[in-house]
């Protein structure tokens, strides 16, 4: 008794001391009146947060060489780890590669600082759409430079699954029970709200990201129901890779990277839009609050944003460069590469992408009555758990 | 002579320590202190500490856009635990699952422990005992990859299956993986304790019960049975805490529906940085555990580590 007594005071006596610890905490946001002016000698490393895929030796190797910047890449599964790495890990990490549904939670909350757009001379060769776009441009201020672009694709083995499929409903419906691999992400539940703006237009979806209370359930209904023909919900790209070599899974919601490693391996593999349309991501490099290597940073986004390691990226994962100088580079890297990946599409190709973006409880309309992320997350585990 | 001209020669360092190691031996207060201060300091301030931050976290909130800790206190993570019907479901899933690991383990470990001590030659015992243990040498991961290999459509089962004209068996990626994949990795922290405590049975016991006209089963079940559970029961605390506390192995070879009360912490924590809510959850297994080993106590677990 005694001796539960002793543990007792000490647990309540370090309470104490640990709420009194830990009552004040301060939170800095950086502004954009410091911006640099020149790139100046390089810190001799860079580390970075990336997609799997986005930092291969192709291009890494030739800019480790030119920079003296040494790249430690970590690779995240979803936008939710990459904001989570940049807030807990304080100046560890130089860059991330957010997408749009990361970007403005980053900005937010002080975990990235503004950019100077003028030391990356090839930002002016970008796409329009995406040299300031609202995911990483805020009341004019950069926080990032733009990279690459594509769409969430439906991805398929061409020996089990026939007819080639040309719709999501392949992935809803029952026939290919327990051979189905979809993300484990919450904005994953815009995939199946795409999907029922087109089937259940009476439910007056318009935006998958924006979605009001019942129109967020019948989402996630639509969800719950797929959940029986879900081999494995993937988290890490190389999981979903696996899944389909030695297939486990015939069917699934993808990314390029997926079906060009695939192909590289010599699965019968094939990814389509199907006719619904679907998501999309649109990625940039962000620079953290805490960078210890701002000049190897900029040299970096400097050297992706160059046509030619545009073009091998894209080419490398299947996605569409956003430096509009990449597309004859592309062709000289293999030949008809540069229509594939639509990098000399029409604006309309652009319009057609639903690009991942954080929701939020204000409604495009006007009206607040959307579900916020926390809510999708919330909904997101009732699915899968 | 020859002992007292050497403390001489050895001179005031000599006289020095010997001064304190006689106020060490008249203080066996100080001696105690002197050598629970470090492990003392280490088990307050990192094991306690650490429990400690966790509850108090639980009591937080995170603000959802910004990521920052709220340091009010609130009882909203735990409302949230108990309303969502999904968090039951996935405690109620963990603990079956430590069970059925724990269960199995206990079933395989009491006659291998027993065939190993009592049947085997004294060689084949000890290769038995370094089999257990090799096992241990090589990364949980590198084992737990080589079952989902092993249970993959493609994989060595199905090949095995086909071969002996049984249709294809399709438990990659599912709950019964997992299960397979606990009951192999913990086996060995099951058999260790089984093994002792078989070997401390003493075999003027059986012999007893043989006089007595007991045949086999009868003394397995009144006489090695009684002396060997508290044996059972600790290696029953490794495997059930170590299964409770798991989320490599559903991420790896779990599928739909594999989701652990460790894999719902891990996605809070490093995921959603939702660190209150992840503390939360974490008091579910930590309760589970204290009554767990209050149960283990009664039953004298304990004495038999």
């Amino acid at each position: 008794m005694r001796k539960l007594d002793w543990a007792l005071g000490a647990v309540l006596a370090l309470m104490v001391v640990g709420a009194s610890a830990c009552g004040s905490s301060s939170s800095s946001k950086s502004t954009a009146s410091n911006l640099p002016q020149k790139v100046g000698a390089g810190e001799g490393a860079l580390n970075l947060i990336a997609w799997e895929g986005y930092a291969q030796p192709e291009w890494v190797k030739p800019f480790e060489k030119s920079s003296g910047c040494v790249v430690h890449a970590k690779y995240a599964g979803s936008s939710d780890e990459m904001v989570t790495l940049m807030r807990q890990s304080g100046s560890q990490y130089d860059m991330v590669s957010a997408s749009g549904d990361a970007s403005l939670r980053l900005i937010d909350g002080g975990d990235v600082a503004a950019m100077n757009v003028a030391l990356v001379p090839e930002w002016k060769n970008f796409i329009p759409q995406l040299q300031s776009p609202v995911h990483n441009t805020v009341n004019g201020v950069h926080y990032g430079i733009s990279l690459q672009w594509g769409p969430n694709t439906l991805l398929y083995n061409t020996k089990s699954v026939t007819p080639a499929p040309t719709s999501w409903a392949e992935i809803y419906g029952s026939k290919y029970k327990g051979l189905v691999s979809v993300p484990n992400n919450p904005i994953q539940i815009a995939d199946a709200a795409l999907y029922l703006s087109k089937t259940e237009p009476s439910l007056g979806i318009s935006d998958p990201y924006e979605l009001t209370e019942k129109q967020l359930d019948a989402a996630v209904e639509l969800l719950k129901k797929q959940r029986p023909l879900i081999k494995k919900y993937w988290s890490l790209a190389s999981d979903e890779i696996e899944l389909f070599k030695s297939g486990d899974a015939v069917i699934g919601a993808a990314w390029p990277y997926q079906y060009s490693t695939l192909i590289a391996d010599h699965v019968p593999v094939q990814q389509i839009i199907p006719s619904e349309g679907a998501t999309g991501w649109a990625d940039t490099w962000m620079l953290s609050a805490h960078a210890k290597h701002p000049n190897c940073a900029y040299k970096w986004v400097n050297w992706v944003s160059s046509p030619k390691v545009q073009a091998e990226q894209a080419i490398s994962y299947g996605e569409t460069p956003v430096n509009t100088k990449a597309c004859p580079i592309m062709e000289t890297i293999s030949k008809g590469s540069c229509e594939t990946y639509h990098a000399n599409a029409p604006a309309a190709y652009f319009d057609s992408i639903k690009f991942w973006k954080t929701p939020v409880q204000a409604c495009g309309n006007g009206q607040s009555d959307c579900e916020d992320y926390t809510t999708w997350q919330q909904k997101w585990t009732e699915v899968t758990g | 002579m020859t002992s007292s001209s050497i403390a001489a020669g050895a001179g005031a360092p000599r006289t020095a320590r010997v001064r304190v190691s006689a106020a060490l031996f008249r203080r066996p207060w100080l001696r105690a202190v002197l050598l629970l201060s470090a492990p003392g300091a280490w088990f307050v301030l990192i094991y306690l500490a650490a429990l400690v931050l966790l509850f108090l976290s639980a009591l937080w909130k995170v603000d959802p856009l910004s990521g920052k800790l709220i340091h009010s206190w609130t009882l909203q993570n735990f409302e949230q635990l108990v309303k969502e019907p999904v968090y039951r479901t996935i405690a109620l899933r963990t603990i079956g699952l430590a069970a059925a690991t724990t269960v199995t383990d206990a079933a395989l470990a009491v006659p291998f422990a027993f065939f190993a001590v009592r049947v085997a030659p004294k060689r084949l015992s000890s290769a038995l005992f370094v089999a257990v243990l090799i096992p241990l040498w090589s990364s949980y991961l590198v084992r737990v990859f080589a079952w989902r290999l092993i249970l993959s459509d493609k994989g060595i089962l199905n090949w095995f299956l086909s071969q002996l004209g049984i249709g294809a068996a399709h438990i990659g990626y599912t709950n019964w993986a997992m299960w397979i994949v606990f009951s192999y990795i913990w086996l060995p922290f099951m058999i260790l304790p089984v093994w002792s405590a078989v070997e401390r049975v003493p075999d003027s016991m059986i012999e007893a019960s043989a006089d007595l006209g007991a045949r086999g089963f009868r003394t397995f079940r009144s006489v090695i049975f009684p002396l060997i559970l508290p044996g059972i029961v600790a290696g029953s605390i490794f495997t059930f805490s170590l299964t409770l506390g798991d989320f490599i192995t559903p991420t790896l070879v779990g599928g739909a529906g594999s989701t652990m009360i460790g894999n719902i912490v891990y996605n809070n924590v490093g995921v959603a940085n939702n660190v209150p809510f992840a503390a939360a959850f974490a008091a579910v297994p930590l309760a589970v555990m204290g009554i767990y080993l209050l149960l283990a106590k009664r039953l004298g677990a304990f004495e038999a580590l």
